[in-house]
């Protein structure tokens, strides 16, 4: 980190107590400063300095007390939606969403999957129809979290259904309190309902908040789904603090449930569990001086089988407690995290950990496909008209 | 706490690495490297040479004044891994880990610089399937001033000229003596690129090197820092089955189309390929923490009960993925396999490794 950084640091701290500035405000002045992303353009929120300092400027401002937004509540926006605005979007929509988006003030959401397009995302059948300056949009997503709450959406549509699958799709920014925009809660096998289900009738956008040439949706949506797997598996952990942290705690505080044999099954998942962290902290420090790539499929896929390994034990630990579930009852969950739940609902929980943001089969074709340059899949869709697929 | 270590690779590993390479593509090709295995000489000493005094490998943790590289046991690692990826027939694990390990940290000044140079090889005479937590050997006893005893399944004995051997004296001290007249006598061994020995000591004389305490730790760090670095070797061998796997399953044609398109193989090789990248991970950790001094004990015990597993399961599925040719003797997979197979019992079982992890982190029964 040089000198004008850490002036500017050390500016914008003095003039902005992170004690006694609103937190919007506080965020808005490290936008206003270029010290937001620190390697986006000017007047975007960064300054053109490497993406490599930027952990050296978080740690500087977690240092200093100042605050950050809820990553449950804001993940989607400042790890997906963020990145593929700036790669994608024009000099209009960059401003506009940008610093509303950094500050918290909007809270994004991604409507992807469809009922008939999930693996198979680029069979998504949502269609958009020119209309003057606007496009029409209708059609229904799935396993939408945050749109409840969301502001704006990123959403993938069908604009030539005439050409293969993966040419005739075209990405927006989606005003989420548009008319014809319906978001209903879709209740998961835990009893509540973290995701929904957003059902798209006549709703009208901008061409301006298209991202990307009309037909170009695919390569978007690439930007976008490269951050997800960086955002779901790539972050920092100290040794024990994900799920085998409560397991080794629970091991700890109940000896009387000791026995050899789950012992050796306990210390199997611990050394797994902290390769596992080992990996995922050279991924970071690798990532720290470049760009996300396909290397993340690698943390999402090893954390997915670690989690549900390790929340299965946990039952098993448990004895005639693991017999019991806290609530059945419906409910929205502000923010949903796995460690803070019961036993029952890590493990039921840690079943979607292989299905979201890509399934583990997916993850291994890309790993086979990207990482290995294996050949692809004998393909029967890649040369027909998106309309005359089987579904 | 091990997350502050680099687990990546500097430039001078990168360069380091390249040199190795390039080496032992030219000098250890595999045939060649099987075809020694059923010869008088298993070990290849101009290979060895070419290491010590081409590249100069063979003292990198070891100072300058004492005739080393002054450079660290993250290069040592980075040698490792390609001896690994070749099973190089040579005595760098015994010699250049195990005894150097040993000899500095007693802080001995005289075989060191000759280890250093490669001129001489060394090699702790210990069980090579000897856990670093375990007690001081007591294969050998001290009598009247000479050594007697029987040592089995030592590393890189039969190149050694020197052998590093832990003792009992007299009233029960632990001492560490370097000897060199001993009866050394091979062994068929399952790792044919690592033939180990029995060396057997018929009141033989030694140089006394350490006592007491220092003669126990340097015993137990040459096993902890070589239970750590073994990783490396091992991560290596996984590398090399992942790498030439990968290359058979797309030239590899069956029903019309390269075997590598099908998912029950890509699967499997994806997640091979996941399994090495956080071995990588692991051994980087462990020869850091070497390096640093800092939370080896675990380091250690993760480095082996991880990098056991993998490098078998790495090495297993080259055999099964090669299909017949996998099967055959002319095909070096079997070396490989064997060497893995060979190097997690080395330094004690992954279970071992577990139970001392349990110790140290507090999940006991």
């Amino acid at each position: 980190m040089d000198a004008e950084l850490t002036r500017a640091i050390s500016g914008l701290l003095t003039a902005h107590d992170p004690a006694t500035t609103p937190v919007a405000d506080f965020l808005g002045a490290r936008f206003d400063a270029g010290l937001a992303w620190v390697h986006f353009p000017e007047g975007l929120g960064g300054r053109s300095a490497p993406r490599a300092v930027q952990q050296e400027v978080n740690d500087a401002f977690a240092a200093a007390g100042a605050p950050t937004l809820d990553s449950g509540r804001h993940g989607i926006g400042l790890g997906m939606a963020a990145p593929t605005l700036l790669a994608h979007g024009s000099d209009e929509v960059r401003r506009r969403f940008l610093r509303p988006l950094w500050t918290g003030e909007e809270v994004w959401c991604q409507l992807f999957s469809e009922p008939g397009a999930g693996s198979d995302l680029a069979a998504l059948g949502t269609r958009a129809v020119r209309e003057g300056e606007d496009w029409i949009v209708d059609g229904q997503k799935v396993w939408t979290s945050l749109a409840h709450e969301a502001d704006w959406a990123i959403l993938v549509t069908r604009t030539d259904p005439d050409v293969p699958k993966h040419r005739g799709m075209t990405y927006f920014v989606c005003d989420r309190h548009a008319p014809g925009v319906e978001v209903r809660p879709l209740r998961q096998a835990t009893g509540e309902a973290e995701f929904n289900e957003v059902f798209l009738t006549g709703v009208r956008i901008p061409d301006a908040h298209r991202l990307g040439a009309v037909g170009d949706g695919w390569r978007v949506a690439q930007t976008t789904l490269m951050n997800e797997r960086v955002a779901i598996g790539g972050h920092a952990e100290p040794r024990e603090g994900g799920m085998i942290g409560v397991l080794a705690r629970t091991w700890r505080e109940h000896p009387e449930l000791h026995t050899p044999a789950q012992q050796d099954a306990l210390l199997r998942l611990w050394v797994d569990a902290e390769a596992a962290r080992l990996t995922s902290e050279r991924l970071r420090q690798q990532l720290a001086a470049g760009q996300p790539g396909p290397e993340g499929s690698a943390a999402k896929l090893a954390f997915a089988r670690l989690n549900q390994q390790i929340s299965g034990l946990e039952l098993d630990l448990l004895g005639a407690e693991g017999l019991e579930y806290h609530d059945w009852s419906f409910r929205r969950p502000a923010h949903p995290s796995m460690l803070d739940g019961s036993p029952g609902y890590r493990y039921l929980r840690a079943k979607g950990n292989s299905i979201e943001g890509g399934t583990s089969e997916i993850l291994r074709n890309i790993i086979a496909e990207r990482v290995l340059g294996l050949p692809q899949e004998i393909r029967v869709d890649k040369d027909v008209a998106w309309k005359d697929l089987p579904r | 706490m091990s997350g502050d270590t680099d687990l990546g690779y500097s430039e001078v590993e990168e360069e380091l690495r390249a040199n190795v390479r390039a080496l032992l593509a030219d000098r250890a090709p595999a045939q060649a490297t099987l075809a020694r295995t059923e010869t008088e000489q298993t070990t290849d000493l101009a290979l060895w040479r070419a290491l010590a005094g081409e590249l100069g490998v063979t003292g990198l943790p070891v100072p300058e004044e004492l005739g080393g590289a002054g450079a660290s046991w993250r290069e040592v690692a980075v040698v490792l891994e390609e001896l690994g990826r070749a099973v190089a027939p040579v005595p760098y694990f015994g010699s250049c880990v195990l005894a150097t390990a040993a000899l500095l940290t007693i802080g001995e000044r005289k075989i060191l610089p000759q280890l250093a140079s490669g001129e001489a090889i060394g090699t702790l005479a210990v069980p090579f399937a000897k856990p670093p937590a375990g007690a001081f050997p007591t294969d050998v006893r001290v009598s009247g001033g000479l050594l007697s005893g029987t040592v089995r399944h030592v590393a890189d004995a039969l190149a050694a000229d020197v052998l590093l051997v832990p003792a009992v004296a007299e009233d029960g001290t632990p001492e560490l003596y370097a000897v060199t007249g001993a009866y050394v006598e091979p062994m068929v061994s399952l790792d044919m690129t690592r033939q180990l020995a029995v060396v057997t000591l018929e009141e033989v004389e030694g140089v006394l090197l350490a006592s007491g305490s220092n003669a126990a730790a340097a015993v137990g760090a040459a096993l902890e820092w070589g239970a750590a670095l073994l990783a490396s070797e091992q991560l290596g061998v996984a590398e090399w089955a992942l790498t030439t796997t990968v290359a058979y399953a797309k030239e590899r044609h069956q029903f019309g189309r390269p075997i590598g398109s099908f998912q029950a193989v890509k699967h499997r090789l994806a997640d091979l390929w996941v399994l090495v990248t956080q071995l990588r991970a692991v051994a980087r950790a462990g020869a850091g923490a070497v390096t640093r001094g800092v939370d080896v004990p675990l380091c250690s015990a993760l480095a082996q009960a991880f990098a056991s597993g993998a490098a078998v399961t790495a090495a297993e599925e080259a055999v099964q993925l090669h299909g017949g040719i996998g099967f055959t003797w002319e095909h070096p997979a079997h070396l490989y396999l064997k060497r893995a197979k060979s190097a997690s019992l080395a330094l004690g079982t992954a279970d071992r490794h577990r139970a001392r992890i349990a110790e140290l982190v507090d999940l006991e029964v």
